[in-house]
């Protein structure tokens, strides 16, 4: 989230879309329903089916899964020429000005540059013409044809209304309804929020369909205000501090990221990461990446890591690949590739698409070790559950370990949530049994297999002999070392640049932020964002006041929000050119003549002036992307892209099948399914009453929604003959299920280049473990492709079939 | 900003605390006669469900279950959202969900409705209960069932006109709602207000929620809903758990909320009866220490009883449970 | 610890932001020495708090265990209610369907109390000892990393990658246990590491 939740009080429009808030994320949806008591604040729900959010909604428009790109680039599209365009923020903070290479071009559904063989754009033209300066060239007046404005001017005008309703299904005069709602947020007065999850992700082509919203919110001026912004609703209470902790293949922390094998060395490494900007007097704020580079390298292999062996950049391991995300890995444990797998509070028997596939992986493993405080499918991956779970246990030759670790309630530390706070909690209860702290169990792996390195030697031992690991109890780190850690401190005395005699921070002590951070070995820090976590001020995490000056739900004092307790992204856009607030009534910050003040962390040096320094601070060119240069796979602004099993073919191209540029692996390939074959579009979600695959291990939660169902259309019920809470097969090329049938009037089948599109919704909480009733998960007929940029499981659009049925288990 | 009245204004006490109203506040006592009047009278206090801010996601059973210490069954699905499908002596609160096209606009509407004991000011089954003291009315307003009186005879379901109270086939006692009289006493809302994640679940006077729903009224009718209003329904002399409604000119879409709930003139009727059956009950309340297990045993009216009813009421039908008009 | 630390927090807040029905109106707050037989007594009473943090979604909504036993005071504590806490900014006290079953989480029958393992072929787990668990880990892990850590690519550059063997890191541990995760899994040179994010 660019905002918080507490923020979303501050809104006039919200708009769900690519999300279900009131049912995923009830308690932040609370503060909807605050702007809609206080402000009249009207929220909108675009989705294919009438969800629970759709139930307190003022408008709510139904669409086909997989085409939102197509109804965003309307509402550009809108906007643009209706003149519904916050002008002077949308020419002064964005790149809408900046001019494109020549030879950049879109046609037939595909960018400039397009490599069929390859699956692949080359990339080059998608980027800025260079000035002799050095910097990218600007035209103000917004007359240059090839500047950013008009080629986005030009890429829209397809989607026109009527374009809209062909492709999404959406009636053209629903979508012109929400087109007015929310063109109204151009005023500089009047904002809209953008609240999104899974819906928006689990696509081929899911960070465009995030891209889409963003360049609308920044073209209507939303960004950086109160009451506006991006807002990713996270799925699980960490999942935000595990990303910015860079557990993830391709990130070290802090956004950070691994080396490949193309940057053998540190300077080439460097190399491409300067940052130099793009315009003539801008932050360009990763030019101190080698600072937070260093300092991390150095928190990890303390003394090992030197200035003469490059900051022990060898002990990095060098990608071959973009990554080895989870689809890459259980690819290659198909073919036989990986023997050991180690899942953390981690269940992929339910979690990953095309279920035969990945449990076909995990039986080839040696060996699997599962860590959870509860029962988990991946744990019992072997055992034989008759129609629940129907494999051959004799000729599984896995050895599994189920260690039991303790759970929140008997744990301690910090959570980021999706409002990036970091917030300390405290542990009430006493384990069950033997179950012990993640830590401890990381610990032993990590000391056991130092051990045996230290007697026995082994491949290239050096990183694990020299893993700084200098805790009280080695055996068990301490929440609190660990946080200092994640913190930084200074290794030996910094100094003030300007007076050497100036210790700023003695050796020894917590850096007060990542602002005293350095890149000559003189500090440690494991994840630069986090700076300032738990400084010499103690530990910021664990404040507990809640205070709230203004009532502007900014909470500065509740506990720390990364970066250095900023709570909203970008807040200098909250202010025009000569920074006063765009509305007073929801100022963050504003310039006072020498500096920037107000109620939260100002997001620009606090004496930048403006007009000078632009809000983007993190972008080379100061200002926002309206179009991304090569940043992304599948191109510089977002186009109309089908899932890869759709109901329809691509109205733009009809040779095209899904994301042009997503990874497809042969055996997937060959796993599609089509529309003759299996008529219906799926999809997949989640129900308020259970949390993923945990809560179906609880009585309460398995007794609010006991069952696995599936969702269908009064129509669809009668095209089928399936009758209201009887059983029906569901089956796609992967898999096949059998679920209670929910027949509702909140489905409804769409009409879509004029074919009925009738649509089937699969939610997600059964398995074979826990208190529910055993059942099945989407997951088993789910493609197995992800999407081009960040390879997030295409779960939300795919193809079925249904058919009455008997019982699972029960041959009819 | 002002803010929304919402029920959590602090976490529960740790500490021991005598509970603010008990015996002496009573303002009625099942089948008894002599109860002195109360020496005080307390403010009434309600809680308010608005259904438009109702986003039907069940934490208020969640928080219901986990207060009152009760375990629903875990059952199946039949089709439906509701589960359990109907409230059992283990679920006192139950979301029910209504698809309903409104044929003035043509769009779905999703009325989602928190079934459960609405509190009458004039309470049914405190009237119907032939046990002494096995319902209880505070003047506050929360009509509460003590459970060790209950006979289990079943006279309140009959004698709610919302078909709210269940027998336990455990224990052969009647259960529902209890406003969480426990919280209250200590100065904290009932557990499914607090939780309730958009407050449309609210707690406080009755006074003060009336004076809320005025205020969502005014909301709902800004935004379309000409016949928003409040559910607080004469007929059983207002009730200490009101709704706002959009369409509160057609109570019944809400899944059948009757639209003028009245006591059976049956049950008013009832005196004499219950005072005989509360006699008998009383009876082997005295011997209940000998005959192990009385209690255990269900004490259903017997037709005899129904007849006698009956006969009082000049031949009018007996409505059955859950067809109230 | 804890709870007093935050109270003293509250005080500085006093009144901020949290308006309210008129409960106090009421007289509530008064503790009075009449014992009522009619109403059940507050099960919260002498019990112990800790403020926490559900473990669910990423609104983190604050919560308050309650437990007899302190674990701070080295007591074996036993969560007999969870509750919203109604300081907390974000939740004010509220709690979704899940968050308000969390008891039923932490006593669910399904928690797991001791190592187990499951040997090739065997159609069930074997109760092991923590050492003996960790032990064979630690074993197969080297071996393995042993045998197929590739330190140089074809062109001899130094690549030092571990392929084989691959980690899913959690996503409701704290972000202390993912930094002490994240350093091993590096440090050894898994690749194949990612975490629920991806999905």
């Amino acid at each position: 989230m660019t905002n918080s939740w507490t923020d979303i009080r501050n809104t006039d429009l919200v708009v769900v879309m690519g999300g279900n808030a009131a049912e995923a994320h009830p308690c932040g949806f609370k503060w909807v329903t605050e702007a809609k008591a206080h402000r009249g604040a009207k929220l909108i729900v675009v989705d294919p089916r009438f969800t629970r959010t759709a139930s307190v909604a003022d408008f709510y428009a139904p669409i086909r899964q997989g085409s939102d790109i197509a109804f965003l680039l309307g509402l550009i599209r809108y906007c643009i020429e209706n003149d519904k365009v916050q002008w002077e923020y949308t020419k002064a903070f964005t790149n809408a000005s900046f001019i494109v290479k020549e030879g950049f071009g879109y046609a037939d559904g595909l960018f400039s540059g397009y490599d069929e063989e390859k699956r692949d754009y080359d990339r080059t033209s998608w980027d800025y013409e260079i000035g002799e300066d050095g910097y990218a060239r600007v035209d103000p007046t917004l007359q240059h044809p090839r500047c950013v404005w008009n080629l986005l001017r030009q890429h829209v005008s397809v989607y026109t209304p009527e374009m809209v309703e062909r492709i999404c299904g959406t009636p053209k005069a629903k979508f012109l309804k929400i087109a007015e709602m929310v063109a109204e947020c151009s005023s500089p007065t009047r904002t809209m929020t953008s609240m999104y999850a899974l819906g928006w992700t689990q696509h081929s082509h899911g960070a465009q369909n995030i891209r889409g919203m963003a360049m609308l919110q920044l073209i209507l001026g939303n960004i950086g205000v109160r009451g506006g912004g991006m807002n990713a609703l996270r799925g699980h209470s960490n999942i935000q501090g595990l990303t910015d902790l860079g557990l993830m293949s391709h990130l070290l922390t802090g956004y950070l990221n691994m080396p490949t094998e193309k940057e053998p060395d540190l300077a080439t490494y460097m190399a491409s990461r300067q940052f130099k900007p793009l315009r003539p007097g801008q932050t360009s704020y990763w030019q101190n990446y080698s600072k937070f580079f260093v300092s991390f390298m150095k928190a990890m292999w303390g003394d090992a890591a030197r200035a003469e062996n490059g900051w022990a950049y060898d002990y990095l391991p060098k990608l071959d690949v973009p990554s080895y995300d989870v689809l890459r890995m259980f690819e290659l444990m198909n073919h036989g590739k990986v023997n050991g797998y180690l899942c953390q509070g981690f269940n992929p028997v339910l979690a990953f698409p095309n279920r035969g596939k990945v449990v076909a992986g995990l039986s080839k493993l040696k060996f699997l070790v599962t860590m959870d405080p509860l029962e988990t499918e991946t744990a019992r991956f072997w055992e034989n559950h008759g129609a629940f779970n129907d494999v051959n246990t004799a000729s599984i030759q896995t050895e599994v370990f189920q260690l039991p670790t303790r759970c929140f309630a008997e744990d301690q530390g910090s959570l980021t949530n999706s409002g990036r706070w970091l917030q300390w909690f405290w542990p009430g209860g006493t384990a069950p049994g033997e179950a012990r702290p993640d830590t401890w169990i990381m610990a032993q792996i990590f000391l056991r297999m130092r051990e045996l390195y230290r007697k026995e030697g082994g491949a290239f031992p050096d990183p694990i002999l020299n893993l700084s690991w200098e805790y009280h109890d080695p055996n068990e780190p301490e929440p609190e070392e660990l946080a200092k850690e994640i913190n930084g401190r200074a290794l030996t005395d910094l100094t003030d640049p300007n007076d050497p005699s100036k210790v700023i921070v003695a050796a020894g002590k917590q850096v007060l932020n990542f602002t005293q951070l350095r890149d000559d070995g003189s500090t440690m820090c494991g994840c630069w964002i986090y700076s300032g976590c738990f400084n010499e001020a103690g530990n910021n995490m664990a404040r507990r006041d809640n205070s709230d000056p203004d009532q502007t739900g900014t909470h500065p004092n509740w506990t720390w929000a990364w970066p250095l307790n900023r709570r909203t992204l970008y807040n200098r856009a909250s202010a025009d050119l000569n920074g006063k607030p765009w509305d007073p009534s929801r100022k963050i910050i504003e310039w006072d003549g020498t500096r920037w003040t107000g109620y939260d962390v100002p997001d620009i040096g606090v004496t930048a002036k403006p007009g000078e320094v632009m809000p983007f601070i993190m972008n080379q060119e100061g200002v926002s992307r309206l179009f991304t240069r090569g940043m992304m796979r599948d191109g510089p602004f977002p186009a109309h892209m089908e899932p890869f099993e759709s109901p329809i073919a691509n109205v733009m191209n009809p040779r095209m099948r899904g994301n042009p540029v997503a990874r497809l692996f042969e055996s997937d390939l060959a796993q599609f399914g089509t529309s003759e074959e299996f008529p219906f579009a799926a999809t997949s979600y989640r129900l308020t009453e259970h949390f993923h695959y945990w809560t179906k291990h609880n009585r309460v939660n398995a007794a609010l929604q006991p069952e696995f169902f599936v969702e269908i259309s009064e129509e669809l019920a009668a095209l089928r003959q399936i009758t209201p809470g009887g059983w029906v097969r569901v089956w796609s090329k992967r898999g096949s299920v059998k679920a209670k049938a929910v027949v509702t009037k909140r489905i409804r089948p769409l009409i879509c280049d004029g074919k009925t599109v009738h649509v089937v919704g699969i939610p997600l909480h059964w398995g074979f473990t826990g208190s529910a009733k055993k059942g099945f998960g989407p997951n088993s007929l789910t493609p197995f492709v992800g999407d081009a940029n960040i390879e997030t499981p295409e779960y939300k659009a795919f193809l079925v079939n249904i058919e009455p049925s008997s019982a699972p288990g029960v041959t009819s | 900003m002002s803010d929304s009245p919402r029920t959590a204004v602090s976490n529960p006490p740790t500490q021991p605390m005598a509970s603010n109203f008990g015996e002496r506040d009573l303002v009625r006592r099942s089948a008894t006669e002599d109860l002195p009047p109360p020496e005080r009278q307390l403010t009434p206090v309600a809680k308010l469900i608005d259904v438009s801010k109702c986003i039907g996601c069940k934490a208020c059973q969640s928080a219901c279950v986990e207060w009152n210490d009760t375990t629903p069954a875990i059952g199946e699905n039949t089709g439906v959202y509701e589960n359990p499908h109907d409230l059992t002596e283990n679920m006192f609160t139950l979301m029910r969900f209504t698809e309903w096209v409104n044929p003035e606009t043509d769009n779905l509407e999703w009325l989602i409705r928190k079934d459960g004991c609405m509190h009458c000011a004039d309470p049914g089954c405190l009237k119907a209960c032939p046990a002494p003291g096995a319902i209880v009315q505070y003047t506050n307003g929360i009509v509460d069932f003590i459970h060790e009186n209950c006979i289990g005879c079943g006279y309140c379901i009959k004698g709610c006109p919302f078909n709210i109270p269940r027998i336990s086939k455990a224990d052969h006692r009647s259960y529902k709602c209890t406003l969480c009289s426990d919280r209250v006493a200590v100065g904290q809302g009932p557990a499914c207000a607090k939780a309730c994640p958009t407050q449309a679940i609210v707690f406080g006077t009755k006074e003060d929620m009336k004076q809320h729903a005025a205020g969502r009224i005014a909301d709902l009718k800004s935004r379309g809903f000409a016949n928003a209003g409040l559910y607080d329904p004469p007929g059983v002399g207002g009730t200490h758990v009101m709704y706002v409604l959009h369409h509160a000119d057609k109570p019944q879409i809400y899944a059948n909320l009757p639209e003028n709930p009245r006591i059976s003139p049956l049950v008013q009727s009832w005196k004499g009866v219950t005072k005989y059956v509360g006699l008998a009950a009383m009876g082997m309340m005295a011997v209940g220490s000998i005959v192990h297990g009385v209690f255990a045993r269900p004490n259903r009216v017997s037709r005899e009883d129904e007849e006698n009813a009956e006969k009082l009421v000049e031949g009018k039908p007996v409505p059955p449970p859950g067809e109230h008009a | 610890m804890n709870m007093e630390l935050s109270r003293r927090g509250f005080l500085k807040a006093a009144g901020a932001g949290v308006a309210a029905t008129s409960l106090g109106a009421l007289g509530f707050g008064e503790a009075e020495a009449a014992v009522s037989a009619l109403v059940r007594p507050l099960k919260l009473a002498n019990t112990t708090e800790t403020r926490n943090t559900c473990t669910y979604c990423s609104v983190a909504c604050g919560i308050i265990l309650y437990s007899r036993g302190d674990v701070r005071k080295g007591e074996r504590a036993e969560i007999t209610h969870i509750e919203g806490d109604a300081d907390h900014p974000t939740n004010l006290g509220t709690l979704c369907p899940k968050g308000a079953a969390l008891k039923d989480f932490v006593h669910s029958p399904t928690r797991l109390k001791h190592p187990m393992v499951r040997r090739p072929g065997s159609d069930r787990f074997e109760q092991v000892s923590w050492d003996y668990a960790l032990d064979r880990i630690a074993r197969l892990m080297k071996d393995d990393r042993d045998a197929n850590f590739l330190a140089t690519n074809e062109a001899g550059l130094p690549v030092n990658r571990w392929t084989t063997t691959g980690m899913l890191a959690a996503s409701a541990t704290t972000n202390e246990t993912a930094w002490a995760t994240f350093k091993v899994a590096k440090t050894l040179g898994i690749v194949g590491f990612d975490n629920q994010a991806r999905v």
